[in-house]
């Protein structure tokens, strides 16, 4: 991999750089002063925490994919608001509060996910079935828990920091999204457990036959992705103040889109936690840019849809591998037979 | 019935009561329709009034046709979730241009309209599953928001409360008519029939034509069914394409029903209907399951949204209910196979 370039990730580098720019010249200025870039960066993490989710179900292969992630953040962020604060006051007990609010919710994203995992590799239900009747389950316990109600979590001071505080001007949720996803992209990369992983994505037969603990790595996966959700739940409350089951209703698309864009195959074995952050952003200045230009919502929808459906073009008739290597760069070798696996694989 | 069971598998073991629910697992899901009946029955005798039955049936006539599509898409091994966004589109686009451009046009050419253009936007959907080899849960959630974006965006997001007078009077023409406790006059619409009619039609497809056959088998095995000379593109568009024509049916009996046309209607639904197909014994994997499983999964999934609250069950419990149910559903299904 050393001294090759791959195409994802020069591709992703230069839609942040274009979007910026444009952004920029059509703002003159505006779109990039340090205001903006920062309320940005405060958007990005809700997203690409479920996007990491989507990320590490797609690579465990085997149709692996978590449809349920922003109702399991919704649901964390409901059960986590109602049971730490029935127990204890956010005025009174501010970090006390707030640490527990940060557990509870991670538990329950946790404890969500292994429900996932286990279903799908103990009673063997595919991961689309499982996760679906999953989102339903969850979002359902939110509107029991909450009677279909906002709930609001206060402003104590540690939450309210990470929902809208900065450190050396970068947004506190955005540190601990990069954080977050720098442990997971070196855990993926260097440890044997996500090494394995990838591998079981790549071949789920092989993966089988050479003794991999399949079982146990999926558990391990969706209760991963699961706690990502918790911890999204988590910054959706601090940023928002209230926690209600139906926030983020197209966010599932867009965790997806995300994903996808970041070159993450659907069919497993694949992914780049670089290219998923620059995915995450790139959307995000994109998003920000059409809320700019003073675009609907609707329309807002329609790109997502079309870009969705765009890249999936690009990756299945790997366009920037072509366009790459027709400008000089050279494309990695080992990418080409990747990429004539999968199409004879559909 | 237990004896042509086990005549057929001689290689399963268990009870014969078992043998039977692997070889036809929608008589499981008549079980769980007829409990659940029962139990509503029992905690509220209204339940069983002509007039909640009218509802059940008006109510199940577009969940049962997007079930149907998603059905046949599930049979050949894909999934749908765009159909609702097609059908929202073919609803409003239609009943706004009637409304504006053709105030006079007849109800069948109405008709014809909407399912064209859901079988047009359905075809969509099949050249893309086809062509871009990737899942086509994908692909769908793409194209769902994609249609939902046309819709909204260029089409219009303004409720039509008064439809056009063809399609209004469909909705209101009575098969039986009945009266509800209140004294008031409620009627059975003759349109529920079309849900009947499109169940044959598609078990006639399904299980009496080569298509049919090909459908199952592509379900079963793509790279088999490709090696027996099946046309894997036809096939793809014959599925996204029936599934979209059955969702621009069901958007314009949803407006003729509800003699109203509303852009955010439908869009959301899309689980419950899976749901319905899945409790109905199709495997989400494909090459399995059966129309009457489907229709009975249908009527499983509008009863519990329907009538749940009458049992004493709080609305806020349904989506926890249907949840359930498509884990549990789906864990038989897949246990099933193994024995």
């Amino acid at each position: 991999m050393k001294g090759r370039l791959d195409p994802q990730l020069v591709f992703l580098v230069l839609t942040n750089v274009g979007i910026l720019a444009a952004g920029a010249w059509a703002s003159g200025g505006v779109f990039i002063d340090p205001y903006n870039l920062q309320s940005m960066a405060s958007q990005v993490p809700e997203l690409g925490l479920l996007a990491i989710g989507v990320m590490l179900a797609m690579i465990s292969g085997n149709g692996g994919i978590d449809l349920s992630g922003i109702a399991l953040a919704n649901l964390a962020g409901v059960t986590a608001a109602l049971l730490v604060g029935g127990m204890i006051s956010a005025d009174d007990a501010p970090l006390l509060f707030s640490v527990a609010f940060g557990i509870t919710a991670v538990a329950v994203g946790l404890a969500g996910g292994a429900v996932n995992g286990l279903l799908i590799a103990g009673s063997g239900l595919t991961p689309i079935l499982c996760t679906l009747g999953t989102q339903l389950l969850f979002t359902g316990l939110a509107v029991v828990l909450s009677n279909g109600r906002a709930v609001s979590t206060g402003s104590p001071a540690p939450l309210e920091e990470l929902g809208n505080g900065t450190f050396l001007q970068v947004p506190t949720s955005f540190l601990l999204f990069i954080a977050v996803a720098a442990l997971i992209g070196m855990g993926l990369r260097f440890t044997p457990s996500g090494i394995r992983l990838l591998l079981m994505g790549t071949n789920p037969v092989a993966a089988r036959f050479a003794g991999f603990a399949q079982g146990r790595m999926l558990v391990a996966t969706y209760a991963i992705s699961g706690a990502l959700a918790g911890l999204a739940g988590v910054i959706i409350a601090a940023r928002n103040v209230n926690v209600k089951w139906d926030y983020g209703g197209s966010y599932l698309l867009i965790a997806i889109l995300i994903a996808v864009m970041a070159g993450v195959k659907p069919e497993g074995g694949h992914g780049r936690m670089i290219c998923l952050l620059l995915s995450a952003t790139a959307l995000q200045l994109l998003s920000s840019f059409l809320n700019f230009l003073d675009v609907s919502n609707f329309f807002r929808d329609l790109a997502w849809g079309l870009l969705l459906l765009f890249f999936l073009a690009i990756i299945r008739y790997d366009a920037l591998g072509a366009l790459t290597s027709r400008i000089g760069w050279r494309a990695r070798p080992e990418g080409a037979p990747a990429a004539g696996d999968a199409a004879t694989k559909g | 019935m237990s004896t042509l069971a086990s005549a057929y598998t001689p290689s399963t073991t268990g009870h014969p009561v078992r043998q039977v629910l692997a070889r036809r697992p929608e008589l499981f899901t008549l079980m769980l329709l007829v409990a659940l009946c029962a139990f509503v029955a029992a905690a509220n005798p209204d339940f069983l009034r002509l007039a909640t039955l009218f509802d059940l049936a008006r109510a199940s006539v577009v969940i049962g046709l997007f079930a149907l599509g998603v059905f046949v898409i599930l049979a050949a091994g894909g999934i749908d979730v765009s159909f609702t966004a097609i059908a929202a589109l073919c609803m409003y686009g239609v009943t706004k241009g009637v409304v504006e451009f053709a105030p006079g046009l007849p109800l069948p050419v109405v008709f014809t309209l909407s399912i064209a253009i859901g079988l047009g936007l359905g075809l969509v959907n099949g050249f893309l599953v086809h062509h871009l080899r990737v899942p086509s849960l994908i692909v769908t959630i793409g194209t769902q928001y994609t249609f939902r974006g046309l819709l909204l965006t260029f089409i219009g997001t303004i409720w039509i409360t008064t439809l056009p007078p063809q399609m209004d009077d469909f909705g209101k023409v009575a098969l039986l008519t009945t009266t509800s406790s209140q004294g008031a006059t409620i009627i059975l619409p003759l349109f529920v029939l079309i849900l009947p009619a499109v169940a044959v039609l598609t078990w006639w497809i399904l299980r009496r034509t080569l298509l049919g056959r090909a459908i199952f088998a592509v379900g079963g095995s793509p790279a088999v069914a490709e090696r027996l000379g099946y046309d894997l593109r036809s096939i793809h568009l014959f599925i996204f394409g029936y599934a979209g024509a059955l969702a621009g049916l069901a958007g314009i009996i949803h407006a003729c029903s509800n003699r109203q046309a509303n852009p955010f209607d439908l869009v959301g639904s899309e689980i419950d209907v899976i749901a319905a197909v899945v409790l109905g014994g199709a495997r989400i994997t494909g090459g399995t399951g059966t129309v009457v499983g489907v229709v009975l999964g249908t009527l499983l999934v509008v009863v519990i949204n329907n009538v749940l609250i009458m049992a004493g069950v709080p609305s806020t419990w349904q989506r926890v209910v249907v949840g359930a149910f498509i884990l549990i559903a789906g864990a038989f299904m897949v246990n099933r196979r193994r024995a």
